[in-house]
């Protein structure tokens, strides 16, 4: 494995070993106990459009274990705005650092990255396709709640059209058996070349608009934003938004393990009386992004994680 | 015997191409494929739908004057990855050529895909496309991973 560009990159027995590094490096990614794996490594982060908890998560990552960071800083001010190329921007920073980690507004732009590049390429989004270290973190997350990834029943809600996590993250899970129930206005459905795909692996998902009434079958439910900019019209919005708005009087009968998931930032998808019932995970899973991608950068950069660690409780 | 008749529904050529086993109803794309149809110089006879043993019916492309190379060849296998080439020379056959859709069509066509990183045509690493099934022809672009609309993508050719 060079990069991490699609969950394709990684096997199930991968996924499995990079969580287990990942749940060993818990202590360090609490600042518990200070482990320099990666001292003398420079992270590149090449983010061409907006991001708050990825970029500050590698950022974060990186120094966690003793390694740097440069930033690209605001695309605004950078070469890019000059007309520079992907490959050109490409070409400069893989020499200066050891390993990339990347946004890009246009698809198949870290596939591009990677093919230009000579260090790993860590996919941090391109447009509606793939981002796949926020998969690994969903896995690390639901298998921290659940002791397992396999044959879970997952309810994906909400703008399923748009969304690059939940297109990465329901690969992911079909490979692990799960039964995927997708919730959404008819106009945010999953893309159909998405869900063939998945069928075709042998995938059971169904696809409803109804959310609430399939709560109690769920052993995770993973919501995401509904946009109203997607909308021709407020009230077409209007109409569906209340149907995707998660309250906790909502989760009287949901199995007493289900696991409420969302990639954050929210805006009124999960109302806050949610954030103190038993099965609130998103701000552990905002916080997972710190591991899961410590044990990423490590794994890329062919470091190994020892297999114990002291200074804290995994 | 029908295949014979066929080939004599047009006058045979002195120097050119033969284009046979053309899925029926694709040789005006062949010819789109080729820049045939806005070159006006090159005498082409076309005959379509007639009886194939090997393919029930088929279409029939003849060039003159013209032998087409290997990069022609390539983009040939989009819409007729099984037809048959004949280069003839003096009314006789030449070179008999096949259409072989390797496992990428490289540098032929752009994805059709509006926001891959492709679209940038300043952009230098080549076009890739990904055949993932022959039958029916299903590619993907190496990048993006969208599927591509066969129909569409004619019209992106390099």
């Amino acid at each position: 494995m060079k990069g991490l560009i699609t969950m394709d990159d990684l096997t199930n027995e991968d996924i499995h070993s990079i969580l287990a590094d990942a749940q060993r490096l818990l202590p360090v990614a609490r600042g518990e106990t200070y482990l320099p794996l990666l001292e003398g490594k420079i992270l590149g982060n090449l983010f061409f459009e907006p991001s708050t908890r990825t970029r500050m998560s590698f950022e974060t990552a990186m120094k966690r274990l003793g390694g740097d960071v440069i930033n690209l800083g605001d695309v605004k001010t950078s070469s890019v705005v000059k007309g520079e190329t992907l490959f050109d921007t490409i070409q400069m920073v893989d020499g200066y650092t050891d390993i990339i980690a990347m946004r890009h507004p246009r698809q198949g732009a870290a596939r591009y990255a990677q093919d230009a590049a000579r260090v790993p390429i860590l996919n941090g989004g391109d447009g509606a396709g793939h981002h796949p270290t926020q998969t690994m973190l969903d896995l690390f997350t639901i298998q921290q709640s659940h002791g397992t990834l396999e044959g879970l029943t997952v309810i994906l809600a909400g703008d399923l059209r748009y969304g690059r996590t939940v297109h990465s993250l329901s690969h992911a899970l079909v490979r692990f058996g799960c039964r995927l129930i997708f919730a959404s206005p008819e106009l945010l459905r999953m893309p159909p070349e998405i869900v063939e795909d998945l069928r075709e692996h042998g995938a059971d998902v169904t696809e409803t608009d109804d959310l609430l009434g399939n709560i109690n079958h769920a052993d995770v439910v993973y919501m995401t934003r509904i946009q109203k900019e997607r909308f021709a019209d407020e009230d077409e919005y209007a109409k569906v938004a209340g149907a995707y708005k998660l309250h906790a009087r909502d989760l009287d009968n949901a199995k007493s393990e289900m696991v409420i998931m969302h990639p954050l930032p929210r805006v009124d998808e999960i109302h806050p009386s949610v954030d103190k019932t038993r099965h609130a995970r998103y701000f552990e899973q905002a916080f997972n992004g710190v591991v899961a991608r410590m044990a990423l950068l490590c794994r890329l950069l062919g470091i190994e994680v020892p297999a114990e660690i002291g200074g804290g409780d995994a | 015997m029908a295949e014979e008749h066929n080939m004599r529904r047009v006058t045979a050529i002195k120097n050119g191409t033969v284009i046979d086993h053309i899925p029926s109803g694709q040789a005006l794309k062949v010819l789109e494929l080729l820049n045939l149809t806005s070159d006006t110089s090159v005498p082409v006879s076309l005959v379509m739908n007639v009886p194939s043993k090997k393919m029930g019916s088929k279409d029939i492309i003849k060039v003159e004057d013209r032998e087409l190379t290997q990069a022609e060849l390539d983009r040939l296998a989009l819409v007729a990855p099984e037809s048959s080439i004949a280069i003839i020379r003096a009314y006789s056959v030449a070179e008999k050529l096949t259409v072989n859709l390797g496992e990428e069509v490289r540098n032929v066509v752009r994805c059709t895909f509006s926001n891959c990183i492709t679209q940038n045509p300043r952009e230098p690493l080549p076009h890739r496309l990904r055949v993932t099934k022959t039958d029916p022809l299903t590619l993907r672009c190496h990048y993006c991973v969208r599927p591509q609309n066969l129909d569409e993508l004619i019209h992106n050719l390099l």
